[in-house]
């Protein structure tokens, strides 16, 4: 795969591009309604079309419930998630959603694995045959179309995973901590696929994460979560060049963001170690 | 292939068990000479078939035949209930509830019932076996059914999956491992079934033939009976078994030592 250059995607400047994902003092309670859990109060965020948003926290924080309910997998007790424009009533089209489990089908194929989105959305299997494998290829599984999941390696596993996600060309591509299960190598590894990815543009991605350096590696802004409730405490900037090799780690820019972040987790008394 | 050994190597064992208290079994017989009534030597029992084996082999044939029937059909109806379970909470309420008390019932004491209604041929026993066999089909396969990975589903529902097809690509494959443990259950229960059903009436099967030489005192041939049915029982055990291994090799407990990560 190699890495394209976008000049105009770096030109055009979040404020500039317009709303793909607009959260409106969305409030999800639990339990009943006399002595509510509170997982997510009154988070209001705008995701702009293209950009790539993290969602960042320790877990409990309500990110997984956040990005469910932009999923139209969950109902928001309170307030609004518009995508494009519309409210949603259900799970709106264009979305593609990796979770941290691959969920991949063990009768399957890992080839019929990725196709089940297309079979799914009644896009017909046979047409999508040919960009299924042009997407394994691309995704170093061009070899394993044909083998079953537990032959794979976690990380070949939610690869996998990953394509069955991007089989329909999404233009919301939705991440629940999808790396939060393998080694760190491995890991690396997916952080720079899915950089490059990225870097491809027209896609917007809301990544769940709760590792800082990931966050800042790949995200053009960060949403730092808080605990009990759940919401955000503050958004940053990442404006790092791309693309970006992985080395960008080194560099004293990325250290500066990692630090504000970390700085933030331990004034709201959230400190982790990565 | 070290998969293979060992069943073969477990194969082996169990008929050299077989084997050893069989000659034990005829030793003693041997030893304190009770009379046939009470206990036949094993080589009475192979004489006493070997008299007749055509006979024996037809009542075997039916009463083989009204099991495969009563475990098909409670397979069949066992499947269309456990969809029916999980897809309406009416439906569970009702089917639950049925079966809940038709499976507390003793169907020994359902069975001269059947015999009223349907008379004295195959349809009771294949009726009984069914309703046997039944309820762990319905069980196992609405377990199955249920215990779907949420996150199978959220991912089905992003992509807009049609209830008919979860149903199909989720939730049907995923309760075919279940299906079969309810099927390596159902399938004993349905003999049984076949058994009681030729017990309360007809003029056929080994339970019918059990009956009749029981009136005779002869006890030979009732153990004769016996061996068949236990045969019988083990290889319809074994014939699910080798459907299963056959249908699902992509199943956990069929994968042996391949793959894994
Ligand atoms: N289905 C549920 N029922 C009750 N409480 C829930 C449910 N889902 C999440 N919660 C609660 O909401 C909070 C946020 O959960 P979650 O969104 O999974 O956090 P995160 O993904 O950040 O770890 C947690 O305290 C959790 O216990
Ligand atoms: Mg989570």
């Amino acid at each position: 795969m190699a890495p394209l250059e976008h000049p105009g995607l770096e030109a055009m400047t979040e404020a500039t591009a317009p709303a793909c994902v607009e959260i409106e003092r969305l409030g999800r309670h639990y339990g009943l309604p006399a002595k509510p859990i509170v997982a997510l109060q009154d988070v209001s965020l705008t995701v702009r079309e293209g950009e790539f948003l993290s969602l960042l926290g320790p877990s409990g924080c309500g990110k997984s419930t956040l990005l469910r309910c932009i999923a139209g997998l969950d109902k928001p007790t309170t307030g609004a998630v518009r995508v494009r424009g519309k409210p949603l009533s259900g799970p709106p089209a264009g979305i593609g959603m990796v979770f941290q489990r691959d969920v991949l089908l063990d009768w399957r194929t890992i080839l019929d694995n990725v196709l089940i989105s297309a079979e799914f959305q009644g896009r017909g299997r046979k047409e999508n045959i040919g960009r299924a494998r042009a997407l394994l290829e691309r995704f170093g599984l061009g070899g394993f179309a044909d083998r079953r999941p537990w032959e794979l390696s976690g990380g070949m596993r939610q690869r996998a995973a990953i394509c069955r996600a991007l089989l329909c060309d999404p233009d919301l591509l939705l991440m629940d901590e999808p790396f939060g299960a393998l080694d760190a190598m491995t890991r690396d590894d997916l952080n720079v696929e899915l950089s490059r990815l990225v870097q491809l543009g027209g896609r917007t991605v809301i990544f769940v994460t709760h590792s800082i350096a990931e966050a800042v590696y790949l995200s053009d802004r960060v949403a730092v979560m808080s605990r009990s409730p759940g919401r955000v405490a503050e958004v940053f900037e990442i404006d790092l060049p791309r693309p970006r090799p992985l080395s960008i780690r080194e560099t004293p820019e990325f250290g500066r963001h990692v630090g504000q972040i970390r700085s933030l987790f331990s004034r709201l008394g959230l400190v982790r170690e990565e | 292939m070290e998969d293979a050994l060992r069943r073969t190597g477990g194969l082996l064992s169990t008929l050299a068990v077989l084997v050893g208290l069989l000659v034990l079994w005829e030793a003693a017989v041997w030893l304190f000479q009770p009379p046939p009534i009470l206990l036949p030597a094993p080589s009475r029992i192979l004489t006493d078939f070997l008299d007749t084996p055509a006979y024996f082999l037809r009542q075997a044939g039916f009463t083989l035949w009204t099991t495969l029937a009563g475990f098909g059909l409670s397979v069949a109806l066992g499947v269309a209930l456990a969809v029916l379970v999980v897809s309406s909470r009416w439906a569970d309420r009702i089917v639950m509830t049925v079966l809940v008390m038709l499976n507390s019932l003793p169907k020994v004491a359902l069975a001269p019932l059947f015999v009223i209604w349907m008379g004295t041929g195959a349809e009771p026993k294949i009726t009984i076996a069914l309703m046997l066999a039944i309820f762990a089909i319905v069980a196992d396969v609405v377990l199955g059914l249920r215990s779907v990975d949420p996150d199978a589903l959220a991912m089905a529902r992003v992509n807009h999956a049609s209830p008919l097809s979860i149903l199909l690509k989720i939730r049907f494959p995923n309760a075919l491992p279940a299906l079969f443990v309810g099927m390596k259950v159902a399938v004993s229960f349905a003999l049984v079934g076949a058994i009681v059903g030729e017990f309360v009436g007809g003029s056929a099967g080994l339970g019918f033939v059990i009956l009749t030489a029981q009136g005779q005192f002869d006890t030979p041939r009732v153990f004769v009976a016996l061996v068949i049915l236990g045969v019988m029982g083990t290889l319809l055990f074994y014939f699910v078994d080798m459907l299963e291994r056959l249908l699902l090799p992509w199943h956990v407990s069929q994968r042996g030592q391949a793959g894994g990560h």
